[in-house]
């Protein structure tokens, strides 16, 4: 078995393909490519652990489920590579279903800490349960990545348990606004948000950003799959594009029904709405949306996808390099020889290290200082990479 | 930084202008989803004015309606994502087929609840808020069975019928889809109307609702009126379900009848509930003012709205617009 798994390693690592910086098959705009100094969950093989465990908590089957899933599946492929490489060092990853509700996530998180073996948590995949539960883990010192909640007042509750492996919305609003200026070159735009932690702390910053521009705004509810009034605001607003700030369960009919009445303006979602599911969701008024997103395209992650594909019998999604990335840092940790929270805390405060996805290196807030934000496009019934916002 | 953007915006607006422009739009928009409303509220309606039961569980009824209908577009072989381009006869065809899957469902869910859930309590001769409270337990019950089997997500959206615009009303769109929702409201609450008022068995109902105990002296078996009642209220909240999945086919979904469960149930009682007529009146009128509402105060208060005209309506008349009571002279 041992003689099997270093196979498989080694395998891999004669698999990746370094120089392919250019002439990715999907005609889609150039994604990084991978980092050949990119942190590995498999580690030099080596390590020795015992009993300790690391958690995903956030939605699995739960609301905009899709999104939990994609971070899920990348985490477990992370902890997957890394026990197979590490025979004396078996990390189990634990799943806590919180729904994605606020109201569910406190609960969740108090069972989570009463675990003793977990020693570090991926999550919580949004924002609105992440500032419901965040001073229960900062209290526990718990330490948590969030692979995907863009909210930026979540770094500023002081909360020392928080880190987050993506820039936030107020860097992914200017990078909208950035985007709907100079790529799509808009002149008037209807900003819809949510009534989501998530939802209208984005649409702040892009309206912000957009200034003039954002020259018509309104509001949905989670949950709601009539639009009638705000698509016939929109209808005779006459926008260039319509900007909404939410997930994809809403945007789905939301799109749909603006494309049954004729809107002609180009549909721009963020993270919470780029999700084939959204594609599914909104049927012909899929086909000319945008995206922008703080997660990286896994283009040209070869030995990432493919590893993904096979382990994960899926495809890799929006923010799963990110989890995996975030998991592969706490697996490390581990590998180090860590064995308690306290000690993981502190080792994923000062690390610093090159990820799939980005550089990772927190400041005091628990901000990255390299947030790249991408945006992405819908071509022949798929999402493809659109090329780098900023 | 967020919280301070927030608090900046205005928390409300009155946007004249907006109500103006949008008027004929949010109408025509308006009317088809009341029509839906209406439907469901004559199921509310028709129990009511027979048990004086508020069925709560009306609006699992209705959604176990809509995933009939997704099932059988799902079982006819269509799947997410675009619609497909039909042959008339075809999409008439699907449809006719999938409203007679979504009324058995409704109408079976409808009988078999009455069955389980409210008859042993009548042989008991249980006070009226246990059957209310049954009634909310039954609700859940529905809902959780369909989240265990179908999961927390609505279902992919399936639709056969694009809307195309037909005609323009004061430069407002009207589609095959609007005038399908509003015509079948119509339609539909007429013949339930017949049917109360014109039949034998619609004579029953009305009798047991005006006094029970006398309508069983007179030979009436009041069981089955009730059960009749069941079926009828079940059979309109399974064709409201089709309808509402040609309008917004994303409303498969475990708890998607909740909000319009209560929508429906506010437009009965703001017509009048036990009053046919009322519910329909009701439907559309609340459609009609949630639209009007939003594009005067901003999305938001959507739901807002509709509750509010409902407490003012009831403020001045107790008993709903048209009155109440299946049995009175009024109907």
């Amino acid at each position: 078995m041992l003689a099997a798994a270093a196979t498989l390693a080694l395998g891999a690592c004669a698999a990746r393909d370094q120089g392919s910086s250019s002439g990715n098959t999907t005609g889609s705009a150039a994604a990084p490519s991978q980092a050949a100094d990119a942190a590995n969950p498999r580690g030099d093989g080596k390590a020795v652990c015992s009993g300790v465990s690391i958690a995903y908590a956030g939605t699995i089957n739960g609301a905009s489920a899709a999104l939990g899933q994609n971070i899920l599946r990348g985490a477990d492929l992370a902890v997957k590579q890394h026990n197979e490489a590490n025979p004396n060092c078996q990390v189990t990853l634990k799943q806590f279903e919180t729904e994605g509700k606020p109201d569910k996530a406190p609960g969740v998180v108090t069972q989570v800490i009463s675990e003793a073996d977990i020693i570090g948590v991926v999550g919580l995949p949004f924002s609105g349960e992440s500032k419901a539960a965040g001073n229960l883990f900062n209290q526990a010192g718990l330490v948590t990545i969030t692979p995907s909640a863009t909210n930026p007042a979540l770094a500023n509750n002081g909360w020392k348990t928080f880190f987050r492996g993506m820039g936030n919305d107020a860097v992914q609003g200017p990078a909208a606004a950035k985007f709907l200026n100079e790529t799509l070159k808009v002149n008037k735009v209807c900003v819809i948000e949510d009534d989501s932690e998530y939802g209208t702390g984005l649409a702040a910053t892009l309206t912000q950003a957009l200034g003039s521009k954002a020259s018509c705004t309104d509001k949905v509810k989670t949950g709601q799959t009539d639009f009638s009034a705000v698509v016939n605001k929109i209808s005779t607003e006459n926008p260039d594009a319509v900007f909404y700030s939410g997930y994809y369960p809403e945007a789905g009919p939301f799109a749909q029904q603006l494309n049954d009445k004729g809107v002609t303006a180009k549909f721009v979602g963020p993270d919470g709405v780029k999700d084939p599911e959204f594609l599914k969701g909104a049927g012909a008024g899929a086909n000319s949306a945008y995206f922008t997103c703080p997660c990286v395209p896994e283009d040209n992650f070869r030995d990432f996808t493919a590893a993904f594909k096979q382990v994960e019998g899926a495809d890799p999604g929006t923010y799963s390099p990110e989890g995996y990335d975030v998991t592969t840092i706490l697996l490390k940790g581990i590998d180090s020889g860590i064995k308690d929270r306290a000690a993981l805390l502190n080792y994923v405060k000062n690390y610093d290290g090159q990820g799939l996805t980005k550089k990772f290196k927190w400041n005091d807030k628990g901000e990255l200082s390299d947030t790249p934000v991408w945006s992405y496009r819908v071509e022949n019934g798929r999402i493809v990479n659109n090329g780098q916002i900023s | 930084m967020t919280p301070f953007l927030a608090q900046a915006q205005p928390w409300i607006s009155f946007d004249v202008k907006g109500l103006a422009e949008q008027f004929w739009n949010n109408t025509v928009d308006g009317l088809a989803l009341g029509g839906i409303y209406a439907l469901v509220a004559l199921g509310y309606t028709l129990v009511y004015g027979v048990l004086k039961l508020i069925n709560f569980a009306h609006s699992e009824v209705f959604v176990v309606g809509a995933f009939a209908t997704w099932l059988t577009f799902y079982g006819l072989g269509f799947r997410a994502g675009a619609t497909p381009d039909l042959p008339i006869a075809e999409i008439i065809l699907f449809l006719v087929v999938a409203a007679l899957a979504a009324m058995a469902a409704s109408g079976g869910t409808a009988v078999l609840l009455e069955r389980v859930a409210y008859r042993p309590l009548r042989k008991r001769n249980a006070p009226r808020l246990v059957f209310l409270i049954t009634a909310i337990g039954a609700s859940f019950a529905i809902q959780q069975t369909l989240r265990l089997f179908f999961g927390l997500n609505q279902q992919p959206q399936i639709r056969l019928l694009q809307p195309e615009p037909l005609f323009r009303i004061f430069g407002a769109p009207v589609t095959n889809v609007h005038i399908i929702l509003i015509v079948a409201a119509v339609l539909l609450w007429y013949v339930a109307d017949y049917f109360v008022n014109r039949t034998r068995l619609g004579r029953g109902i009305r009798a047991v609702a005006q006094d029970p105990d006398t309508a069983t002296l007179m030979g009436v078996n009041k069981e089955r009126v009730i059960v009749i009642t069941f079926l009828v209220g079940g059979l309109l909240a399974g064709a409201a379900a089709l309808f509402y999945m040609m309008r917004i086919p994303q409303g498969a979904i475990y708890n998607g009848g909740f909000l319009l469960g209560i929508k429906a149930f506010t437009a009965a009682v703001l017509g009048g509930i036990g009053n046919l007529r009322g519910a329909l009146l009701g439907g559309f009128l609340l459609g009609l003012v949630e639209n009007y509402g939003q594009s005067l105060f901003g999305g938001e208060w959507k739901d807002i709205v509709a509750f509010v005209v409902l407490i003012v309506v009831l403020m001045f008349r107790p008993t709903g617009i048209l009155g109440e009571s299946l049995g009175k002279a009024r109907v």
